[in-house]
């Protein structure tokens, strides 16, 4: 069953004539996600052929899910467009927008987060390497070869530290592992992908992955407590990180926290959570939960 | 980037908030010039990007342009927690009737901006907030309608502001979208003997990723005290210095966190963050090198990669080629794991360079490079 993304999903890429939606949108299609089609207003009607694969372009998302019937769209634009392409997806009221931009300025994202969120719109994101599906689907940038299908979920701030722990636990495999990304708004929470794994009867055991900066592990850290049943396993990064410098004193007031990964790993802690000192502790822990 | 208080009052003033006049001084004569044209007595202020001037005697008041010259001239190269001062601001003094604190800053786990005001104005807001929570309002701001009249008089009456302030909280949430910042504080702002409200010292943090529409600052010129951090910023490498011992290259903000963790868990210290990205090409190896192994605490560099879309063999091939450029006078210990992992480790081998050893694991090569940093009790 997965979560958010499994096979049946049809999938559209903005951005996906420029390099990167290219290269990418072809890892996609190799991974085997149905990638139904690219969305750029100034090659619509062409199509773009990958290997054995020809893919239709078309003007807007309207179009492509009046096409298609497209329930996600993978966004590859340039920072500068991306509160437009957002918006747009969401007009066209698809179910999933996954933003992979990164260097999205914090406006833009607030502003198409309510957009979306008023319209049913989820987004995962933005800077984030999106989510996959072992075996089924992948919508975003993550490497499909680490591992395969398996019973544990994934949910990480962080890219290569997902990877990371993908690849230590590539032998179990993982049901889903979503990439929310390290902005300071994103569109899809540790809280929300806990709930949604909590839901799926293929997940087991759930990985959270979390780094310093705001509160949301410590939020995690509450939910767990009171609506999480699954054995849950975190790893927290940045113990030695030096303090950032962009946040201001009305900052430390909002998060109601110092945001240090100490606190985090104690909030997580006092929720019953194990937390590893490194990523391959983690892995490990993993691994003595699952009797594997 | 934060902005220095004296471009926060100049953005204050050009969206029409009133700001005590003022003027910046690079030197003690200019300081001195600068008194004669307000009028003789002056707040003399140090600019510096931290809290706590006043506490380290950054801020003082001067009776006539002779007595501003001298006091310029201590302000002057003070250290204050680490920034030196390279500029004094020059204030004409204030009749402060009331003093408030209104500020927008980003609420992370809401995704919008939020209004904080407090009419306990002057202090530290943190410590109002933690020993009287009930002095301080916070507002949630709707992005799609933002701060108008009404809002801003809402605001006000929340905080218990007088409804004259209301003026200065539109056009602050002007100066927040105009200018693509992420937070601006004033604190204090204050109502003179006269009546009027004055926004006497402010704070602007504006958003790097904004920087493509907001050319006008430019480089953060003052981000990088640290000689190392202007060297590895010149070749945009992502690069903060630390104080240990065990230089860290790696791929991915995450990654790197963890691997100054695992080193610190090895009993070392790491010398520097420095994420390489998704590239890693032999160019930005070569850099990346040459800035860890110019600082002479460095005794050991451990240079961890996850190949995730980045092929390991490239990575191989980029220290291969970084070798040939930048000469190695420090042990390396490199991890390679992921993608093409084992022709990344064979190229490496090949290339059997008497400094350079491998690992397998990342808990197996922060053990090694802690060891070879003079750590011989790494656990």
């Amino acid at each position: 069953m997965a979560i958010y993304l499994t096979k049946e999903s049809k999938v559209l890429v903005q951005g996906m004539t420029g390099a990167e939606g290219m290269k990418h949108t072809r890892r996609m299609l190799a991974a085997g996600t149905d990638v139904v089609g690219g969305v750029n207003p100034r090659k619509a009607g062409r199509t773009v052929d990958f290997d054995d694969r020809a893919v239709p372009v078309f003007g807007s998302v309207r179009d492509g899910i009046e096409a298609t019937g497209a329930d996600v769209t993978v966004v590859f634009v340039p920072p500068a467009f991306a509160k437009t392409a957002v918006t747009e997806a969401a007009d066209a009221r698809i179910g999933l927008a996954v933003v992979i931009t990164e260097g999205i300025p914090v406006h833009d994202a607030v502003a198409f987060h309510a957009y979306a969120k008023e319209r049913g719109t989820r987004v995962i994101g933005p800077n984030c390497p999106g989510l996959i599906t072992p075996g089924q689907a992948n919508a975003g940038i993550i490497p499909a070869d680490i591992t395969k299908s398996g019973r544990i979920g994934l949910v990480s701030k962080s890219g290569t530290l997902t990877y990371q722990l993908m690849y230590e636990l590539r032998d179990i495999g993982f049901s889903t592992c979503v990439g929310i990304g390290g902005d300071p708004v994103i569109g899809t929470t540790h809280i929300d992908c806990l709930s949604a794994f909590e839901d799926d009867p293929d997940t087991e055991l759930i990985v959270l992955i979390g780094e310093i900066g705001g509160d949301a592990e410590e939020r995690a850290a509450a939910y767990i407590q009171r609506a999480i049943t699954k054995t849950v396993v975190a790893y927290v990064a940045g113990f030695t990180a030096p303090e950032g410098k962009t946040m201001g004193h009305a900052g430390a007031i909002v998060s109601g926290s110092s945001g240090t990964a100490r606190a985090k790993q104690e909030a997580l802690e006092a929720a019953g959570v194990r937390v590893g000192a490194t990523p391959t502790e983690t892995a490990q822990l993993v691994l003595n939960q699952l009797g594997a | 980037m934060d902005l220095f208080e004296h471009q926060a009052r100049e953005l204050f003033e050009e969206h029409g908030i009133s700001v005590p006049r003022a003027e910046v001084a690079d030197t003690a004569k200019e300081a001195r010039a600068g008194a004669e044209r307000l009028g003789g007595r002056v707040v003399v202020k140090a600019q510096v990007k931290t809290g706590g001037r006043g506490k380290a005697g950054g801020v003082k008041i001067a009776a006539d342009p002779a007595a501003a010259e001298i006091t310029a001239r201590q302000i002057l190269g003070m250290d204050i927690k680490g920034y030196t001062v390279r500029k004094v601001m020059v204030a004409q003094p204030v009749k402060i009737d009331s003093e408030f604190y209104v500020s927008y800053v980003l609420d992370r786990a809401a995704g919008r901006f939020l209004a904080i005001a407090s009419a306990e104005g002057g202090m530290d807001i943190e410590e109002v907030a933690a020993s009287r929570p009930e002095a301080v309002a916070r507002v949630e701001i709707d992005p799609a309608a933002g701060v108008d009249e009404a809002k801003a008089a809402e605001i006000a009456a929340a905080a218990g502001l007088p409804e004259a302030t209301a003026d200065v909280l539109v056009k602050l949430w002007q100066v927040l979208i105009r200018e693509d910042a992420l937070l601006v504080e004033v604190n204090p702002l204050v109502r003179t003997a006269q009546g009027e409200i004055l926004a006497l010292d402010g704070k602007v943090t504006l958003d790097d990723n904004a920087r493509f529409r907001q050319a006008r600052w430019g480089a953060d010129d003052s981000a990088h005290d640290d000689p190392l951090e202007s060297a590895a910023a010149s070749k945009g490498l992502n690069y903060v210095k630390l104080d240990g011992e065990v230089g860290i290259i790696g791929n991915g903000a995450g990654l790197v966190m963890s691997t100054l963790d695992v080193v610190a868990g090895c009993g070392a210290r790491p010398a520097n963050f420095l994420d390489i990205g998704g590239g890693a090409s032999a160019q930005i190896m070569a850099d990346g090198l040459s800035v860890i192994l110019s600082d002479p605490a460095v005794k050991s560099v451990f240079v961890n990669v996850f190949g995730g879309i980045t092929a390991c063999d490239a990575v191989a091939d980029g220290i291969v080629q970084a070798l040939e450029s930048v000469r190695l006078t420090k042990p390396l210990v490199v991890r390679l794991d992921g993608n093409n992992a084992v022709r990344g480790r064979a190229i490496l081998d090949a290339r059997s360079h008497p400094l350079v050893q491998q690992a397998t694991t990342m808990d197996g090569a922060a053990r090694r490079a802690a060891e070879l940093a003079g750590h011989t009790n790494a656990a």
